[in-house]
């Protein structure tokens, strides 16, 4: 009956705030939205597995707090400049993701939060090209964007 | 149906303008350092301060005020803010692929190549 039980809930809550909440709504978007999931299920695209999706708030939490403070710290380099010793460069991570779902979110991830800015993606290699504007030390990047982001993401995915 | 903003108690309307010029400032911001910055890979980074919290500030007094005046929870800007962030990625990564296509035509030396090695410094991370 539910194929895609997010997608679903998703299209549901977005009929609700568009609409107003009224159990008329409520019917009518159910109804939509379990329509439109079967229809998505007639396309069959690869079903993302999501193993341990209680992390996602969590992953959302923490994304939350990075974009606040990647936002002040850019908007200062805007304002007054880089700080000495410091570049704009780029670096080039392996990868251990592969879901494609999973690579989604991450490259949502590390484009809204300012300061960084996924670039390209090689699939033969999985590794990807990220540009940093404030950039210290390589290797502090790597670990960071590997233990917040994508130890997280394997967990919930995989 | 309008909304008057004298309506609305002061500790509410000093938290809305907050936001609503935290998110201004932010894409003020964004814009200044869209013309500021020296190349375009720096420049790519300014703009992302709109896309987040330029809108998220923005969008955050939008719910504030309408919810306060109107008396019940008015959300829908969630949305605006959802699409924003999950559709700026793909404008991001086309222009970002175009300029390094574009750089590595011209054999632009700090550019890193297909296999990974840039010229001259090696920054491939494990």
């Amino acid at each position: 009956m539910f194929p895609y039980p997010l997608l679903t809930i998703a299209l549901l809550v977005m009929w609700l705030l568009l609409n107003g909440f009224t159990f008329g709504h409520l019917l009518l978007g159910g109804t939509v939205a379990v329509f439109a999931s079967w229809g998505m299920a007639a396309l069959r695209p690869d079903k993302p597995r999501l193993r341990k999706w209680y992390l996602l708030p969590k992953l959302f939490g923490i994304v939350m707090l990075d974009i606040i403070r990647s936002n002040l710290a850019v908007a200062w380099i805007i304002l007054r400049g880089r700080a000495p010793g410091h570049r704009s460069s780029f670096i080039i991570l392996q990868l251990q993701l592969r879901d494609p779902t999973a690579l989604a979110i991450l490259a949502v991830i590390i484009t809204s939060t300012p300061g960084s800015a996924w670039l390209e993606y090689d699939s033969r290699r999985s590794s990807v090209l990220i540009h940093v504007l404030d950039l210290v030390d390589d290797e502090a990047w790597a670990n960071l964007i590997k233990n917040r982001y994508e130890k997280l993401l394997l967990e919930i995915f995989s | 149906m309008t909304y008057s903003a004298a309506d609305i108690p002061v500790w509410a309307a000093i938290l809305i303008a907050f936001f609503l010029l935290a998110g201004a400032f932010l894409a003020l911001l964004g814009a200044v350092g869209f013309l500021r910055l020296p190349t375009f890979y720096e420049r790519i980074h300014a703009p992302t301060l709109s896309t987040s919290w330029g809108t998220g500030g923005i969008m955050t007094a939008s719910i504030l005020f309408f919810s306060i005046s109107g008396g019940r929870l008015v959300a829908h800007e969630l949305l605006i803010g959802i699409f924003i962030t999950v559709t700026t990625p793909v404008t991001f990564m086309l222009l970002a692929r175009a300029a390094l296509h574009r750089d590595r035509v011209e054999n632009h030396p700090d550019i890193p190549r297909r296999d990974g090695v840039t010229p001259g410094d090696d920054t491939t991370v494990n």
